[in-house]
C-alpha cells in the first residue's frame, strides 16, 4: 500500500516536474493541434514518461530491497541490526524481584553470528545474551542461567519497567518483546520496510546471479542452453506450424471442400487454450522435445491457418478479376495476386503465433522439462531461489519482446504493401 | 466478324428469401471494332452486371454474347477491364503493374518493354516506373490502370466508371486521355459511368438505360467523341448540341427516378 502511494507520487510528480522544465518544441503539425482530448492520433507516448516510468520500477525495487545501487538517503527503512538491550523483572518463590539485562546482537540475513558475551552481573537474576537473524525473531528462555528456574516459579513481570503477561507486548526502541502464553519472551527486532531477499533480491543479487548462471549454469545447463532450447523448441514448433497451417488456410480460403472439411476441426480447435493440450501431449509424446514440439505445433498450426485463410478472403475481388482479365492462369493468380496479398496476414498471424507459442513452452517448461527458461525458474522457485525466478522472468519477457521486435521488421521490409491496398 | 455481339440476354439473381431480381431483360447489342459507347442510366439499372457478362465474370441466365465470332464463356485476355478503385497490385512497382499482362502471357521482357514504355510515356508517368503504386495519387493510379489494360493489347476495354472516384479537374484530364488513347489505338471501348456529361463527351454512341428490369430505354449515336478528339473538351460542353442532348438525357433519367420511388410508395 505505502509502496502504490509512494508509486502514484512519483507518477504525479514527475508529471508537474517534466510539464515545468520541458517545453516541448511546436515543430510539427501535431503539437500545433489545439484539440488533443479525444483526438487519439494526436496522443503520442511521452517518451520521458517512457523512461521516468522504467527508471522509477528500478528505483522503488531498490529503495525497498537496499540496493547498493540505490543511494542510501532513498532506502526505505531497513531490518534493525546491531546490538540492543533491555532490562527485565522477574520474581520468583521466597524471593524479591530481581533485574537483569538481555543484549540482543541482531545480524544480516545470510550471515552467521553468536550471542555476545555478557557479564553475569548480580542478583538472582543472571543477564542473558542471544543473536536473532535480522527480519527473524527469537524465543529467549531467559530463566534459564538464573539461580531460580521455571520450577521455583520463575516469572517475568516487567520489560524495561512495564508490565507484561502471558499473550501482551511490549514495544521497545529497537522491536516488539512479546511473550508466549507459558511465559517465554519472544523478541522480535523491527523489521523496518525493506523486502527479505528471500522474497524480492535487490537488482544487483539478480544482475550478479545472472552473470553466474551465464558462466557456470544452473542444473548441468548454461543460461544460453536454457534459453536456446526454449528458442529452439519455438522455432522449430512455429516452423511446422506454419508449414502446415500455411497451405491449409490457402485451402481453406479457395475450395469449398476444404473449407467444409476443415472448418469445424479449426473452429473447435482455435479457442482451445494450447496449455489445456499439454497433459494430453505429455500423455501421448511424454515430456521430451517430441511432445514439446508437437504442442507448439498445434498451437502455431490453428493461428496460422486462420491468418492464411483471411488472407486469402481479404482479397479484393476486382484484384483477382484484373488479373484475369489481363490473362493469368490460376497459378499465376495464386502466385502474383493472392499469395502477395495474403502475406500481410500472414505476418499478422505469424506474430501472434510467436506470441502464445513463446508462453506456451514456458508453461509446457513449467509442468516437465530438463532444460529451458521455463524449468529454470521452476526449479529455483522450490529451493527460493527468488533471484534466479525474477532473472527468469525479465529474460523471459525481454525475448518475448525481442521475437515481437523482430518480426515486425521482418514486416516492415518484407510487405510494405501492408495496409496500402 | 471482328467486334462484340450481345444476342438477347437476361441476368436473373434469385434471392435467399426465395424473390428474385431481374438485372437485365432481352438486352442485344451490337458493337463494331474501333466503336466507343458509353452506357448510362440510374443506379439499378444492371449497367454494371452488362459490364462483368460481357467481361466474361458472370454468365447470363439466357441469351448469347459473342466476341469476334466466338461465344464468352469466362474472363479473356481480348476484353481488357479498368476498374473504379484501379485494382492495382500493390505489392508491385508502376512497371511490373503495367507490363503484368505480357508477363503473365510468358513474353519475355525485349519483346513488351518498349511497348510498355510507351504507354507509360502516353499517361505522362515515365518518371514513376520505378515508385509503388501506393504513393502514387488516385487519378495517376488510375493512369496506370489504363496502362496495364492497354499494354496487354485487348480488343475491347470495358470501363466501370473509371473516373467516377476522381476530383473534377483529374477527371476532366483523364477524359482527354480517355479520348486521346482511344483514337490513337483504334480500341472498341465500353465506358460505364454515372455522369452525363461524361456519357456524351465520351460516347460516339450512348446507351441509356432503364431499370427494373433492366433494359436499353434509348440509343443515341453523338458526334462529340470526335469533336473532343480535336477541340477542347470545354469547347465541346460549350456546343448546343451538347446542352440540349443532355438536358433531354437528364430528364430522361429524372423520369425514371420518380417512376421508381412512385412504384415503391405505392407498393408500401
Amino acid at each position: 500500500m505505502i509502496v502504490l502511494l509512494i508509486y502514484v507520487a512519483i507518477f504525479a510528480g514527475a508529471y508537474f516536474l517534466v510539464k515545468l522544465l520541458v517545453h516541448r518544441g511546436t515543430r510539427d503539425f501535431t503539437a500545433r493541434k489545439t484539440v488533443t482530448f479525444g483526438d487519439e492520433s494526436a496522443v503520442r507516448p511521452n517518451r520521458i514518461a517512457s523512461v521516468v516510468s522504467v527508471l522509477s520500477i528500478f528505483l522503488l525495487w531498490g529503495a525497498f530491497t537496499g540496493s547498493a545501487w540505490v543511494p542510501g538517503v532513498l532506502h526505505a527503512p531497513g531490518p534493525f541490526t546491531g546490538d540492543a538491550q533491555f532490562t527485565y523483572t522477574a520474581t520468583a518463590d521466597g524471593v524479591d524481584p530481581d533485574d537483569a539485562t538481555v543484549t540482543i546482537r541482531v545480524f544480516a540475513a545470510g550471515t552467521q553470528s553468536d550471542p555476545p558475551p555478557v557479564d553475569p552481573g548480580t542478583g538472582w537474576a543472571r543477564n542473558d545474551s542471544d543473536a536473532i537473524a535480522a527480519w527473524r525473531s527469537g524465543l529467549v528462555r531467559v530463566d534459564r542461567n538464573d539461580d531460580l528456574g521455571r520450577d521455583a516459579g520463575h516469572r517475568v513481570i516487567a520489560i524495561n519497567g512495564q508490565l507484561i503477561a502471558p499473550g501482551k507486548e511490549v514495544l521497545t526502541d529497537f522491536g516488539r518483546i512479546g511473550m508466549s502464553p507459558k511465559g517465554t519472551l519472544n523478541v522480535e527486532p523491527a523489521k523496518g520496510w525493506q523486502m527479505e531477499p528471500i522474497w524480492l533480491p535487490p537488482p544487483e543479487a539478480v544482475v550478479a546471479r545472472m552473470i553466474d548462471i551465464a558462466r557456470n549454469g544452473y542444473r548441468d545447463s548454461t543460461l544460453w542452453e536454457h534459453l536456446g532450447w526454449s528458442l529452439f523448441r519455438v522455432v522449430a514448433g512455429f516452423f511446422f506450424g506454419a508449414l502446415a497451417g500455411i497451405p491449409l488456410g490457402y485451402a481453406m480460403g479457395l475450395s469449398d471442400w476444404f473449407r467444409g472439411w476443415f472448418d469445424p476441426i479449426v473452429e473447435f480447435m482455435r479457442p482451445v487454450p494450447p496449455l489445456a493440450l499439454i497433459p494430453l501431449v505429455i500423455i501421448w509424446a511424454g515430456i521430451g522435445e517430441t511432445g514439446k514440439i508437437i504442442l507448439l505445433f498445434l498451437a502455431a498450426l490453428w493461428i496460422m491457418a486462420i491468418a492464411a485463410r483471411s488472407g486469402v478472403s481479404g482479397v479484393s475481388i476486382s484484384k483477382v478479376h484484373a488479373a484475369y482479365s489481363l490473362g493469368a492462369s490460376k497459378a499465376q493468380i495464386m502466385r502474383h495476386v493472392i499469395i502477395p496479398n495474403s502475406l500481410p496476414d500472414i505476418f499478422t498471424g505469424a506474430r501472434v503465433a510467436m506470441g502464445v507459442c513463446w508462453g506456451t513452452v514456458v508453461a509446457a517448461e513449467l509442468v516437465a522439462a530438463e532444460k529451458g527458461a521455463g524449468m529454470m525458474i521452476m526449479v529455483a522457485s522450490k529451493f527460493q531461489l527468488t533471484d534466479i525466478v525474477i532473472m527468469g522472468i525479465i529474460l523471459i519477457g525481454v525475448i518475448g519482446f525481442g521475437i515481437d521486435m523482430l518480426m515486425r521488421a521482418a514486416e516492415r521490409a518484407l510487405v510494405p504493401w501492408r495496409g496500402k491496398g | 466478324m471482328s467486334g462484340l455481339s450481345i444476342d438477347r440476354i437476361s441476368m436473373r439473381f434469385d434471392l435467399p428469401n426465395g424473390s428474385s431480381v431481374q438485372a437485365l431483360k432481352d438486352v442485344s447489342l451490337d458493337l463494331a471494332a474501333g466503336e466507343l459507347l458509353s452506357v448510362l442510366g440510374p443506379s439499378g439499372c444492371g449497367k454494371t452486371t452488362l459490364l462483368n457478362i460481357v467481361a466474361g465474370f458472370l454468365a447470363p441466365t439466357s441469351g448469347k454474347i459473342q466476341m469476334n465470332g466466338h461465344a464468352v464463356t469466362g474472363p479473356g485476355a481480348e476484353r481488357g477491364m479498368v476498374f473504379q478503385q484501379g485494382a492495382l497490385f500493390e505489392w508491385m512497382d508502376v512497371r511490373d503493374n503495367v507490363s503484368f499482362g505480357p508477363r503473365m502471357a510468358g513474353k519475355r521482357e525485349r519483346h513488351w518493354a518498349e511497348h510498355v514504355d510507351h504507354l507509360l510515356d502516353v499517361v505522362g508517368l515515365r518518371d514513376f516506373k520505378a515508385k509503388a503504386v501506393y504513393e502514387l495519387s488516385g487519378g495517376m493510379q488510375q493512369r496506370v490502370a489504363l496502362a496495364r489494360c492497354l499494354a496487354n493489347d485487348p480488343d475491347v476495354i470495358l470501363m466501370d466508371e473509371p473516373l467516377g472516384a476522381l476530383d473534377a479537374l483529374t477527371r476532366e484530364k483523364m477524359q482527354s486521355l480517355v479520348l486521346k488513347l482511344w483514337k490513337e489505338t483504334g480500341k472498341t471501348v465500353i465506358l460505364i459511368t454515372h455522369s452525363v456529361e461524361e456519357a456524351l463527351l465520351l460516347g460516339e454512341r450512348l446507351l441509356v438505360m432503364a431499370p427494373r428490369p433492366g433494359r436499353i430505354h434509348r440509343e443515341y449515336r453523338l458526334p462529340f467523341a470526335d469533336l473532343g478528339v480535336a477541340e477542347d473538351l470545354r469547347a465541346v460542353k460549350k456546343h448546343p448540341d451538347f446542352a440540349r442532348t443532355r438536358e433531354e438525357i437528364l430528364g430522361m433519367i429524372w423520369d425514371m427516378e420518380e417512376e421508381i420511388m412512385g412504384r415503391t410508395e405505392t407498393t408500401q
